[in-house]
């Protein structure tokens, strides 16, 4: 009865030797590598700033430029990443920085020097992510709600505190903004802290208990309930993260601009949940990638710089990036379905 | 019809189909064949390939090669809804319903009589309320939201479902694994007067009785290859079918249990006193002993699994929960945990697995904290530590990296006990393990069991199948309607006996 089928058998007999690697094509193998997309998207746009601006684009201040920029998105991203593959979504970002730069810049918090203003804003970005991280578990919130919520509660107490004034740092506590000015081996200090924020967060992805149970929690919350771990406990941190990576990114945009403002980082949270989208991860959670996120935001601050530097009108940009992350998503989606 | 099948009462013909996955080969010619009226059982093995035959017949999977003939005309099942329209349904396993919506809207999702696109509501929860009532379910309401319902009601759903299409071949995998003895004979019957009408319907169960029972013939699969074609259902001895399925002779092999008596001096691992689950579960109490397998045995939805989940803390429950002399409070599993329990728990998919990761990785999932210092994981010690699980358990392939979505049930199974074999775990509580595991990934469940328990481990076992809590179990509990009506050692109960007692409810 299955006589019919063995000539079909042995044909496909010598592909099989390699029980892991089926029809193992050159082509198949490149699409091993990962964020092989993300890489020649990057690349494309590289050439793109090549040809059309070729006298500014490749210049070492444009490319301080450019990653000054996404230093600050940079670090919200990093937070957000563990966020969405935990299974949430935290919309307050860019709110909970800009209240974070004001809180630190008020004069009373500015007296007491430069230290306790990063601390103040680190704090300031932690508490908030507390907040919305105990409205989600304890009061079972939709993530959605709770940090929407959010958003418009902490940009309008950033209002409040500064009396919607831009608080400039004062002069004795430049320190701050030498992070932006102050240069080592041609980069400013804030892209190294960037750096090492996205260090940090691939090693706590990828190497510690934390980031095996953002995975697990993301992925399947009654699973990993039920496997002993305190669900509830780990959501609350990973929006306490996010916080946190807001402060930082608060204390950046307050070196890169000199002030303090509840206009700070307005749509943050578009940009970086894009970014993360673009990235790979999964906005249902449980999969994705730090690398896969930062390659997707240095995708979008590209794009932007080149939109700039080409005089293009900013409508046109948030148009192109609208298109970029349909055409990523489609382009996962068709990379996903095609290995399973 | 000129150039019809060879067998001219041949509604379904598919010949030498195979399916190819990477790194897999699942279906490596497959033959088989279906009249209409009849029910024709498909046996296998977990991975002999059933699932994705019939995901084939669904138009979910398209064959790399093979014919499939319908009806008298060769087809091309391209998609669900091509599948659909030629007149064949699927009920799955993993029952495919939309939690949020009604009863009637999930029977006519896809497909609601409409005038001009507007849905008449009344018309559809009519045509649902007539269809749930020729099922013999006309206390299920087309209005009530599917979530709320019981996995049993669920199922009478999914069937409503497949029957709101005009249809002439209805596939059901394993319709019977989530319902209970009283239903699975309603289910019969609704079988019966589908046959009668001349459809015909492919039946999946690993229960070889029900198949003797509602059977006429069956093609056995095994390795993605038809290894036998059109057996007699009732008339195939048991040993000629299971030796089929595995190449060698098994059936429930038990492995051997300590003597009468011999836990008497055991300490307790776990004392439960007054233990209450609102409306689920009243007054129970229990214990176990170290080294001793308690069954509980009973219908679904007598509060079984409720009793096991509100020990773990994973169900607000009132009562006390003592493990090995010290108190464990309520209300989060973690606690549990630390304290040293381990669960399988009943549904291995959404709630113990994570299907996306690889099978160290949900392994290793409940122990991390050993690995670590300061949160930081010693990978080394992590894999050495799984690879020892895994061969302790004979999980298979012994691959510490592939996916687990890839493997086969009794595997998946075998993973998610593996994830408690570490040091100090004083009891296990298992819901039904056996769970869609074929008939030899079963006898090396039941010998891990064993052996845990003989390591000094308790084991609180909850089995929809009587003979397998009879046959694993050292002593047994009979729950009913959320009570414990009877406790004796499992040697002085039958079969019939339990049944009797978790169906009517007679004490011994």
């Amino acid at each position: 009865m299955s006589d019919s089928s063995t000539p079909a058998v042995d044909e496909q007999a010598p592909t099989r030797t390699r029980d892991s690697m089926p029809r193992a094509t050159t082509w198949n193998r490149l699409g091993e590598i990962p964020h092989l997309g993300l890489i020649i998207a990057l690349v494309l746009l590289a050439v793109v700033g090549l040809v059309t601006v070729p006298g500014t684009f490749a210049t070492a201040s444009n490319l301080v430029s450019v990653l000054s920029l996404a230093a600050t998105i940079g670090v919200i991203t990093v937070g957000a990443t563990f966020v969405i593959i935990g299974g949430g979504i935290d919309l307050s970002v860019g709110a909970v920085m800009a209240l974070a730069s004001v809180w630190a810049t008020t004069l009373a918090t500015q007296s007491f020097g430069p230290f306790v203003m990063i601390i103040c804003a680190l704090l300031v970005g932690t508490g908030a992510g507390l907040v919305n991280g105990l409205l989600i578990s304890y009061g079972r919130m939709v993530p959605f709600i709770a940090t929407l919520a959010m958003l418009v509660a902490a940009r309008g107490l950033a209002q409040r505190m500064s009396d919607r004034k831009t608080q400039l740092i004062q002069q004795g506590n430049q320190v701050i903004v030498d992070m932006s000015t102050t240069r080592v081996l041609g980069l400013p200090v804030l892209v190294y802290i960037f750096a090492v924020v996205v260090v940090l967060g691939w090693l706590l992805l990828n190497r510690t208990t934390f980031g095996r149970r953002t995975y697990a929690v993301g992925g399947n919350p009654e699973a990993a309930r039920l496997a002993g771990i305190d669900v509830r406990r780990h959501t609350v941190l990973l929006y306490a993260l996010s916080g946190l990576c807001c402060g930082i990114a608060a204390v950046l945009i307050m070196a890169r601009t000199t002030t303090g403002s509840s206009t700070h980082g307005d749509l943050y949270e578009l940009d970086a949940i894009a970014a993360v989208i673009i990235g790979g991860t999964l906005l249902t959670g449980g999969r994705g990638t730090i690398v896969g996120s930062i390659l997707g935001l240095l995708i979008f601050t590209v794009i932007t710089n080149l939109f700039i530097l080409n005089g293009l009108n900013t409508a046109d940009q948030l148009i192109a990036k609208g298109l970029i992350i349909v055409v990523a998503v489609l382009l996962q989606r068709r990379s996903l379905t095609s290995r399973t | 019809m000129p150039k019809s099948s060879p067998d001219s009462a041949s509604l379904l013909t598919m010949r030498g189909i195979v399916k190819q996955f990477p790194g897999v080969r699942a279906l490596d010619g497959v033959d088989l064949d279906v009249r209409a009226g009849e029910v024709h059982c498909l046996l296998g093995q977990n991975g002999a390939g059933k699932s994705t035959l019939i995901k084939v017949l669904a138009g979910v999977h398209q064959p790399d090669e093979g014919a499939v003939v319908f009806g008298g005309r060769q087809v091309r099942l391209t998609s669900p809804t091509a599948a659909i329209r030629l007149g064949i349904s699927t009920i799955y396993q993993e029952l495919d319903l939309v939690d949020g919506l009604s009863v009637a809207e999930n029977v006519y999702l896809g497909h609601e009589p409409a005038r001009l696109g507007f849905v008449s509501q009344s018309q559809v929860n009519r045509a649902t309320r007539e269809l749930l009532a020729g099922l013999g379910h006309g206390e299920i309401r087309p209005t009530t939201e599917v979530g709320r319902l019981s996995p049993a009601a669920k199922q009478v759903v999914s069937m409503a479902r497949a029957l709101s299409y005009d249809t002439r071949l209805i596939v059901m995998d394993e319709p019977s694994a989530a319902l209970a003895h009283d239903e699975v004979a309603n289910l019969f019957r609704i079988i019966r007067e589908l046959t009668a009408q001349g459809v015909a319907v492919i039946y999946i169960s690993h229960r070889l009785e029900e198949i003797r029972e509602i059977g006429d013939r069956v093609t056995v699969l095994k390795d993605g290859r038809t290894v036998a074609v059109g057996l007699s259902a009732k008339d195939t001895p048991t040993s000629q079918v299971v030796s089929l399925m595995t190449g060698r002779n098994v059936e429930h092999v038990f492995p051997p249990r300590p003597r009468p008596g011999s836990h008497d001096g055991r300490p307790e691992v776990l004392r439960v006193e007054g233990l209450s689950v609102p409306g689920r579960v009243s007054d129970v109490s229990l214990t176990v002993r170290a080294g001793e397998i308690v069954g509980l045995a009973g219908l679904v939805g007598a509060g079984r699994s409720e009793i096991v989940e509100a020990i773990y803390g994973a169900r607000r429950a009132s009562g006390r929960v003592v493990l090995n002399g010290t108190p464990v409070r309520g209300g989060n599993p973690s606690r549990a945990v630390r304290a040293g329990m381990g669960l399988a728990p009943e549904e291995r998919k959404a709630q113990g697995l994570l299907l996306d990761q690889s099978v160290m990785r949900n392994i290793s999932l409940s122990s991390l904290d050993r690995y670590a210092r300061f949160g930081w994981i010693d990978r080394d010690q992590e894999a050495s530590e799984a690879r020892r699980q895994i061969e302790e358990l004979g999980i298979r392939p012994p691959h510490l990296d592939r996916p687990i979505k890839n493997l086969s049930g009794g595997n998946q199974q075998k993973a998610v006990l593996a994830r408690w074999l570490i040091n100090g775990r004083r009891l296990l509580l298992l819901d039904e393990p056996t769970r869609g595991v074929d008939v030899g990934a079963r006898a090396e469940l039941y010998a891990v069991i064993r052996k845990l328990a003989d390591e000094g481990i308790g084991v609180l076992l909850v089995s929809s199948e009587v003979p397998e809590v009879l046959g694993l179990a050292d002593r047994v509990l009979v729950v009913r309607e959320g009570r414990v009506i009877h406790e004796s050692d499992a040697r002085d109960l039958d079969e019939h006996h339990v049944l009797d007692m978790i169906m009517e409810g007679m004490p011994a």
